[in-house]
């Protein structure tokens, strides 16, 4: 009896250590990245640091703002394209479609979402890149080389589908039946009863759904950064070259020992990311975990 | 009926059919893309053997190395997740079942971890291992992906758990079995398919990370023989080969996407039968 309580106890310590350390695990990353970053952080002030765009790191000049221009241009325009996507395929997977679609396009969606991001890379360098030099930017009277922001968004809008889409799908089957029973029976027609019902009902959660989505979009690495372009510049227009935040972290590992500071100022980037995607998800999920509470 | 609200309703249904369409479209594409690409360059030798000397400037060998890395680094990976995200997943429906707060405020926190991008895990760990002069190695990729994995894990395994009754942990209880028995001996059988789709989809997302292993487990020729041995990894196989201005190193690129993609697939795929059982 006494060894099983002996076991018991161990086993729960060990199980409490497990989840605290998890819990901790964002904080301590957090920590880590500003005590890492604070070399850079004692030469220069926040605000220059976010706000200028000089990057001369031989010279010492980290201005991250054409970076952060940069991932915001490619990761807005990218949720941009999948909004109406993902809404429409949504609603008619859950409100249009016959059940057998619904099931064959579940396996559609996981195999989405399971493609690693480096073939949806080296599919966009092999068919976005060339679209948008090739087709989109002479229809717009624009020359680009195809390694631009649009086709660092049209990759993204497509990893950012599958993500999307599915909470999407557990938004729209969380609707109570009664309530569009209700709607069909005072005359509306089905779409109307979506249009005015549903799209009402889910705001929140489809507003949660694509500001995740935004978040995981800003923080994808390598699909982007091989079709992006990475010229260090703020970008004027969708078919400029861009730098986001994660392909500079990614691209620059190699050689942030040779220059000094150089390594902080990575660091900083991360920060930077860390604590953006970290703000945009605890306001999200906060918002769902209340809604879910009522 | 009004012509125009009918007209409307059939407007959005078709449309949002060819939305649908576009999706599945998409997918077929990019397997297509990758497929014909790829296919032609799949050969034994590049099955099977360790990159030889000029195999960048496109002569003779394969890309064993990678392969074998990631499935080492993957696997390990996996089995380090398993260990911590079992007990926490356990817990949670167990120990917190009874405090609806402290359980709630618990998967809330889980949940942001979920979301912290792939690049910030590498480049914490590579702040770290810079800090204790740890060396680019299998190990320390292991235990960077097992974090990044880890948080996947549990909360697909908390979604098996979520849906056992509690009447069953009672039972257990009135039987006179501890927690940690309830937890291990019944829950655990209890949800065993489920954490078998958990394991899958936790390895397929190991297995096709860039971003996190770029910093940590470096670049290699040759298969780890231990776990201080830096190795070669399928993603930064695609990545680094892609690169390269040479035909023949760019065609093993997309040969060695075109495995990447056939692992993933075999693992979502099994990952579906699993779920199905249950």
């Amino acid at each position: 009896m006494n060894k099983r309580k002996l076991i018991d106890k161990i086993s729960s310590n060990w199980m409490l250590a497990c989840l605290v350390f998890f819990i901790i695990l964002p904080l301590g990353i957090g920590a880590g990245l500003v005590l890492k970053s604070s070399g850079l952080l004692q030469n220069h002030t926040i605000y220059n640091l976010v706000f200028s765009s000089t990057w001369e790191p031989s010279e010492g000049n980290f201005g991250f703002w054409s970076f952060i221009l940069s991932s915001l241009w490619v990761t807005v325009i990218g949720i941009l394209i999948s909004i109406p996507l993902c809404l429409l395929a949504g609603i008619y997977l859950t409100q249009f479609a016959p059940k057998w679609i619904l099931s064959f396009m579940r396996p559609v969606i996981d195999i989405l979402a399971g493609i690693p991001s480096v073939v949806y890379g080296v599919w966009g360098v092999l068919v976005i890149v060339p679209l948008v030099g090739d087709v989109i930017a002479p229809y717009f009277d624009n020359e680009s080389m195809g390694y631009s922001i649009l086709a660092g968004a049209i990759v993204l809008a497509v990893m950012s589908i599958p993500y999307i889409l599915n909470m999407l799908l557990e938004v729209f089957r969380q609707i109570p039946v009664e309530l569009g029973e209700a709607s069909l029976s005072l005359g509306a027609t089905k779409w109307e009863t979506i249009k005015h019902i549903f799209l009402r009902k889910g705001a929140t959660g489809i507003f949660s759904a694509y500001g995740l989505g935004f978040s995981k979009a800003l923080g994808e690495t390598i699909a982007v950064l091989m079709v992006v372009g990475n010229v260090v510049q703020e970008p004027t227009s969708v078919f400029d070259a861009g730098y986001p935040l994660p392909a500079l972290i990614a691209n620059n590992y190699g050689e942030m020992m040779s220059i000094p500071s150089y390594d902080s100022a990575l660091m900083f980037a991360a920060l930077l990311l860390f604590v953006i995607i970290l703000a945009i998800n605890v306001f999200f999920r906060y918002i769902i975990h209340k809604s879910e509470l009522i | 009926m009004n012509l125009r609200r009918k007209a409307e309703e059939e407007f959005f249904k078709y449309f949002s059919a060819l939305v649908t369409l576009l999706i599945v479209f998409v997918l077929a594409h990019i397997l297509w893309t990758i497929l014909s690409k790829g296919l032609g360059t799949i050969s034994w030798e590049i099955l099977s053997q360790e990159p030889k000397g000029g195999f960048y400037l496109g002569k003779g060998g394969g890309i064993l190395n990678a392969i074998v890395g990631s499935l080492y680094l993957a696997i390990g990976a996996t089995i380090i997740a398993f260990i911590v995200s079992l007990p926490v997943a356990l817990f949670l429906n167990v120990y917190l079942i009874r405090y609806p707060k402290l359980l709630s405020t618990s998967r809330f926190f889980l949940d942001v971890l979920w979301g912290i991008p792939s690049i910030v895990y590498g480049a914490f760990a590579f702040a770290i291992m810079m800090n204790f002069h740890i060396k680019n190695s299998l190990g320390a990729g292991i235990v960077t992906v097992s974090c990044l994995i880890a948080p996947i894990m549990i909360r697909a395994m908390d979604e098996v758990l979520k849906t056992i009754p509690i009447g069953l942990q009672e039972a257990a209880y009135a039987l006179g079995s501890t927690k940690t028995e309830t937890a291990y001996k019944i829950y655990f059988k209890q949800a065993l398919p489920g954490f078998a789709t958990a394991i899958l989809l936790a390895f397929g997302r190991g297995i096709g990370d860039a971003a996190s292993v770029l910093f940590t487990a470096g670049y290699t020729d040759h298969i780890p023989r231990n776990l201080g041995d830096p190795t070669a990894t399928l993603p930064l196989a695609i990545f680094f080969q892609l690169g390269s201005p040479v035909q023949e190193v760019q065609n093993r690129a997309y040969a060695a996407a075109v495995i990447l993609m056939f692992i993933v697939l075999c693992v979502s795929l099994s990952a579906r039968v699993f779920s199905r059982k249950k």
